[in-house]
């Protein structure tokens, strides 16, 4: 049984569900929102820097959710850094597709992807698909300037 | 694998019920054939919905292929049929909580619209700004959102008991609460959060006192415990269908029946009416006036049968069984190193709600599963009692009739896999 279940939870997400990085409330954030999952109860906040030229030059998290969407928000934390707008909506977007289609999908040459590719496994637990996007989309909300967002 | 410890009984007593056959019962309900992901279904989540026996599934296909048709409206002999067979569910389900009357029975689509019909009938006039709803801390938000849009629309206060660390409904606080403008008292029967039993006979003895109804939600007591409406003295009383070991969309609401015929109509449409002009409409006295179009006819004569299902078995024998799964889990997730239950009250039902240290309920519910072992995690549609124990979520696993001491240990087993992948 753990075997099966080591697919979904493998040692990089145990690691930073447990470890979150960037996981703090920096105060000079300039785009910040709160995302809720009503289902389970799981809130988080995303805080954003992003300078002049729309390059988010810090990215971090705090909030109460299981392993799934804690290793999720701290690996875009790490992931979305140094990148601008526009590289972190259509992040988001493959990472939907990653956690939501069919593996063949999902080759990937990009690094960032590789590194996404450790929470593919949700799509064998759909009712986890919102756990492991709840930052994502929260994320994106706080580029929107939108303060609230929810997993319906 | 079996414990090696033996818990304590609850309920000492000398004056043992015969036990109650759950191999038998087991062989009733075709679902727990079922394997999932390999192994054999453990369903723990009974105080989310219950599975349903062989012979509440037979009633209703029994209705559809034998007899089926509208009811109260045909004079032809399927209408009569299905119109006897609908009243006659209402008849038992009546008895079955001792009502007065089957006219005291409503059919609701469950206990939340029964919840809500009250609300909306005391929002028509029979509220004003300032009054009081006295309400608990255990309620599930069934019971405390409709009381919420009734405050908002009209200014009415809301009122709520506390617990205490253990989940025990803090009486004395209650009564404290209780005072001029409380117009109603609206509390649960049993936590389906925290397992606790509320003390309901003295919570409604005490609002009588001062004349202030009470309703009660009982979802979680009837498939538990024997209710007897009339010795509680309860005024309004509610539950659903789904969790007596019946169908979904239909429910129940018991009113005493001079209060329910002061309450004014609920929704309007047909059945509901003695007769219709366009100038003005006159209406049916309860329980009809409350049931506007055509209602549940299949689902209710299936709840009628789960309380014949029930009504076979010794609710002593039930009561045991089940306060015994309680101890002996309560016992077994005990030994988890790093478990902690939520709600140990003095009187409890057999939930029991848990979280573990490093992992979420999320993520324990995911674990347990791929060993067949269905528990529900989540707040309980009980938010309140979340925030008052500092958790966004527990896990809860909740027992019935058909689970065994058998399936404690296989819960217990799929735990300290959590803690092995979790450690």
């Amino acid at each position: 049984m753990l075997d099966e279940l080591r697919d979904l939870y493998q040692e990089v997400i145990l690691d930073h569900g447990k470890n979150p990085r960037n996981f703090r409330h920096p105060e000079d954030a300039n785009r910040t929102a709160h995302g809720f999952n009503p289902m389970c109860g799981d809130t988080l906040f995303v805080y954003l820097k992003v300078d002049e030229k729309g390059v988010i030059q810090d990215c971090s998290f705090m909030g109460k959710g299981c392993a799934i969407s804690t290793a999720s928000a701290s690996l875009m934390t790490e992931i979305l850094k140094g990148k601008k707008e526009d590289e972190a909506r259509t992040l988001f977007e493959r990472f939907h597709q990653l956690c939501t289609e069919d593996p063949s999908a999902e080759e990937s040459e990009d690094d960032d992807m590789e590194r996404l590719e450790v929470l593919s496994g949700v799509r064998e637990f759909p009712v986890r698909v919102k756990c492991a996007t709840l930052a994502w989309h929260t994320m994106s909300a706080a580029l929107d300037g939108q303060e609230e967002v929810t997993t319906e | 694998m079996t414990s090696m410890t033996e818990p304590k009984p609850r309920t000492a007593g000398h004056n043992q019920p015969p036990a109650l056959d759950v191999d038998r019962i087991r062989k009733d309900f075709p679902i727990l054939e079922r394997q999932v992901y390999g192994r054999p279904l453990v369903y723990l989540d009974n105080a989310a919905s219950a599975q349903k026996p062989r012979q509440v599934i037979q009633a209703m296909t029994d209705v559809m292929e034998g007899c089926y048709s509208n009811v109260h409206r045909g004079v032809h002999k399927l209408s009569q049929e299905s119109t006897d067979l609908y009243e006659g569910a209402r008849g038992r389900i009546a008895q079955y909580i001792n009502a007065a009357s089957s006219d005291e029975i409503v059919f609701t689509r469950g206990a939340t619209e029964a919840i809500n019909l009250v609300a909306s009938g005391l929002g028509q006039g029979m509220l004003q700004p300032g009054d009081e709803v006295v309400i608990s801390w255990l309620e599930h938000h069934s019971n405390i959102v409709p009381w919420q849009l009734l405050r908002d629309r009209l200014g009415i206060e809301l009122k709520v008991v506390p617990i205490d660390e253990q989940g025990n409904f803090l009486y004395e606080d209650f009564l404290a609460l209780l005072g001029p403008k409380t117009k109603l008292v609206a509390v649960t029967h049993i936590s389906n959060a925290l397992g606790t039993i509320t003390p309901i006979a003295d919570i409604i003895a005490a609002a009588h006192e001062k004349d202030i109804p009470v309703l009660v939600d009982g979802c979680q007591a009837v498939p538990h415990m024997k209710v007897d409406v009339q010795a509680l003295g309860a005024d309004f009383y509610t539950f659903s269908g789904h969790k007596l070991y019946g169908p979904t969309g239909i429910g129940v609401l018991y009113g005493r029946k001079d209060l329910l015929n002061r309450l004014p109509p609920y929704q309007g449409g047909g059945e509901m009416i003695s007769s219709v002009t366009f100038e003005r409409s006159t209406f049916k006295s309860a329980p009809h006036r409350f049931e506007a179009g055509t209602p549940a006819i299949v689902e209710a004569i299936g709840l009628g049968a789960a309380v014949d299902y029930m009504n076979a078995l010794d609710f002593q024998a039930i009561t045991a069984h089940e306060q015994d799964l309680l101890s002996y889990a309560e016992t077994r997730l005990s030994e988890i190193e790093g478990l902690t239950i939520l709600g140990q009250a003095e009187h409890k039902a057999a939930i029991v709600s848990f979280t573990m240290d490093g992992a979420h309920p999320h993520d324990i519910g995911t674990i347990v599963d791929r060993a067949g072992v269905a528990i529900r995690a989540g707040h309980h549609c009980a938010q309140p009692i979340m925030d008052r124990y500092g958790v966004a979520a527990t896990v809860r696993a909740s027992f019935g009739l058909y689970n065994t001491r058998a399936e404690v240990d296989k819960l217990t087993d799929a735990l300290h896999q959590v803690k092995e992948l979790f450690g």
